[in-house]
């Protein structure tokens, strides 16, 4: 019973862990891409790792705070702009194919050789490069801070002021995307998902449209990787990977797509279920008799292969996610 | 005499001197279009040496399946570029220039598969339409207090023109909801919005019930009437000598015939186009079976 009750208190942890918002972040600009706009970008990890080593990099070289979060963003706004500028006159399809590919190109760049230098190569970038500079913005007394059974230092890799930070940062990302998705131009973003000839038509110039979408949401995209990166560290192959890409995927058609909230609360119950399976698996490898058959390093896989069966199964059965609207979708499910 | 008598004279006496033969110059074109050519591979697709639309009046463009007649729409609205070819609207030149801005400068278009925004309401599928709304642009959208009122404006003009195709009561309803019927009026509707000068109709009877193609036909009127020019493709004969001004005739790309509606399907190019040139030849005749006779025919085809 113990046991259960730290597996429990682990995974409800992760509900206001900082990975959480990261993720959730990604997703807010995901649902910019896809909820809003249609567009389909399979390299949402790549915006990721470009903001997080553009916000890495300048603090590792001296830079200060606000340059290193400009540098996130612009990263990302760039990525968007090379990207999205020869593909989005194109059929929707082909922006999925450059992006998935140019997200490994930005890994490969990240892991390789070449810039080492400044990017750390394989290993990446360890977080004390970077997170004293952070910690330093810190309101928060010295000490540690127990609210119910989750105790964290105030001020630290794993601390309040970074859940703080990241859950301010949801929180003003999520009024910016409700503001102007509620608007008119937000109307011509779910126009153009509906059939961008039909807006282009009535006088929409689509293209920048498209443009302006994929620029905001990789914006968004490139915070999340910097917010990822703080707690941890930035490590091309667990940031920049396929497998981030399909978890933000998973989160945001979890929360639902096209909703304000759906990010956010997809982001929360994926890491919970995410961490309650893990953990969960882990404690009963190692106490009963079921580690003859799964041992504890075969769990990290198990639970990698139980995520991509809920995607399907979210696809199949529940394409609207938590929040969306069924009305909403019934009409295109053919 | 009232003014809609007035209206239909000044229509026919606009239309009464102009000759009965392809490319034919009008008194006011409001659309000028040379040497329009579209190739895909080695077919050509349309050929069009010179077309003139007349202002304010209904021209329909007929022809059998793969005369062209949506590729030439296409064409002239920015959906497809052309090999060459220039065309003007109102004097200036429209070629080259992108659906969008196409649109802009007042032409709007509607579509054979119709293109209702399906997961829009209809209300949203009309205030879409709404020509320089401030809201529509980033900088400003998050604003509201800067584009509340151009937004209650445009759902007034909305909800008026739905109620002219008896859709107001779907206004709040899912446009993905509609019947194919409705989605037709939906387009249309949604195509006044954008205030336009000239409305390109492709196929507007296309699958719609007969109850509602009479609605329909009397909405398009009442666009001429209102002062736009329609321009429309359509293939059901009974609307468009119905309503009608002027028809213009495609066959393999090319204008193969104009005229007011009563004579020109009697001209023989029309016909030959619809029903081919040789189609009172008995194919079981032993004269084709003679080499003079068949060197006759020769000779006809190749004069076409």
């Amino acid at each position: 019973m113990d046991e259960f009750l730290r597996i429990l208190t682990q995974s409800l942890g992760e509900i206001l862990a900082p990975t959480t918002a990261a993720m959730a972040i990604a997703a807010i600009g995901l649902n910019l891409h896809f909820g809003y706009t249609g567009l389909l970008n399979m390299g949402q990890a790549g915006f990721m790792l470009l903001g997080a080593y553009g916000f890495g990099i300048t603090l590792t070289l001296g830079g200060p705070i606000w340059l290193a979060f400009l540098i996130a963003v612009a990263a990302g706004v760039m990525f968007a702009l090379l990207l999205g500028m020869p593909t989005l006159q194109l059929r929707g399809d082909y922006l999925a194919i450059v992006t998935i590919s140019a997200a490994e190109i930005v890994r490969w760049f990240g892991r390789s050789t070449l810039w080492q230098e400044w990017t750390g190569g394989a290993s990446g970038l360890q977080g004390r490069y970077f997170k004293d500079p952070f910690h330093a913005l810190s309101f928060l007394p010295e000490g540690r801070f127990a609210l119910g059974p989750f105790e964290y230092i105030n001020t630290g890799s794993d601390s309040w002021f970074t859940r703080i930070f990241a859950w301010g940062l949801v929180a003003l990302l999520l009024l910016f995307v409700w503001l102007i998705t509620r608007s008119p131009w937000g109307r011509v973003l779910k126009g153009i998902r509906e059939d961008e000839d039909a807006v282009r038509a009535l006088g929409k110039n689509v293209y920048s449209y498209k443009l302006q979408a994929l620029v905001i949401g990789g914006a968004i995209g490139a915070l999340g990787g910097v917010v990822y990166a703080i707690p941890t560290a930035i490590s091309p192959d667990a940031m920049g990977g396929r497998t981030m890409t399909f978890f933000v995927w998973t989160i945001l058609l979890l929360g639902g797509a096209a909703t304000v909230f759906g990010p956010v609360l997809g982001s929360m119950i994926f890491f919970t279920a995410y961490m309650f399976m893990r953990t969960g698996m882990r404690t009963l490898s190692e106490d009963t008799a079921l580690g003859n058959f799964i041992s504890t390093t075969q769990v990290e896989f198990i639970g990698g292969m139980l995520v991509g069966i809920t995607l399907m199964c979210l696809v199949i059965f529940r394409p609207q996610g938590i929040l969306g609207n069924k009305k909403e979708l019934a009409f295109n499910v053919r | 005499m009232s003014v809609d008598e007035t209206t239909t004279a000044a229509r026919s006496e606009a239309l009464a001197h102009v000759a009965h033969k392809p490319g034919a110059a009008k008194n006011d074109p409001i659309l000028k279009a040379d040497h329009v050519v579209r190739r895909f591979g080695g077919m050509t697709a349309v050929d069009v040496d010179h077309l003139e639309v007349q202002e304010g009046v209904i021209t329909a463009l007929i022809g059998p399946n793969g005369a062209g007649k949506t590729t030439l729409f296409n064409l002239l609205t920015g959906f497809d570029t052309p090999n060459t070819g220039e065309w003007s609207f109102q004097g200036h030149s429209l070629s080259g220039k992108s659906g969008a801005a196409v649109a802009k400068a007042g032409v709007v278009r509607t579509f054979q598969l119709t293109k209702a925004l399906g997961r829009l309401t209809v209300l949203q599928n009309m205030l879409l339409a709404s020509p320089n709304n401030p809201g529509e642009k980033l900088g400003l959208s998050w604003l509201p207090f800067l584009w509340k009122r151009h937004e209650a404006e445009a759902t007034e003009k909305a909800m008026e023109i739905l109620a002219r195709f008896k859709l107001d009561a779907k206004a709040a309803d899912y446009a993905g909801s509609l019947s194919g019927g409705q989605r037709k009026l939906l387009e249309m509707a949604r195509a006044l919005m954008t205030d336009p000068t000239m409305i390109m109709l492709d196929e507007p009877m296309a699958g719609v019930n007969p109850a509602l193609v009479q609605s329909l036909l009397g909405h398009v009127q009442a666009l001429r009437d209102e002062g736009m020019t329609v321009l429309f493709v359509e293939h059901d004969m009974h609307a468009v000598r119905h309503i009608s001004d002027w028809v213009v005739v495609m066959a393999e790309g090319r204008i193969v015939a104009e005229g007011p509606p009563s004579t020109v399907m009697k001209d023989q190019a029309v016909v030959d186009a619809y029903l081919g040139a040789h189609h009172d030849t008995d194919l079981g005749d032993d004269a084709l079976l003679d080499p003079e006779v068949l060197a006759r025919l020769e000779a006809e085809e190749e004069k076409r």
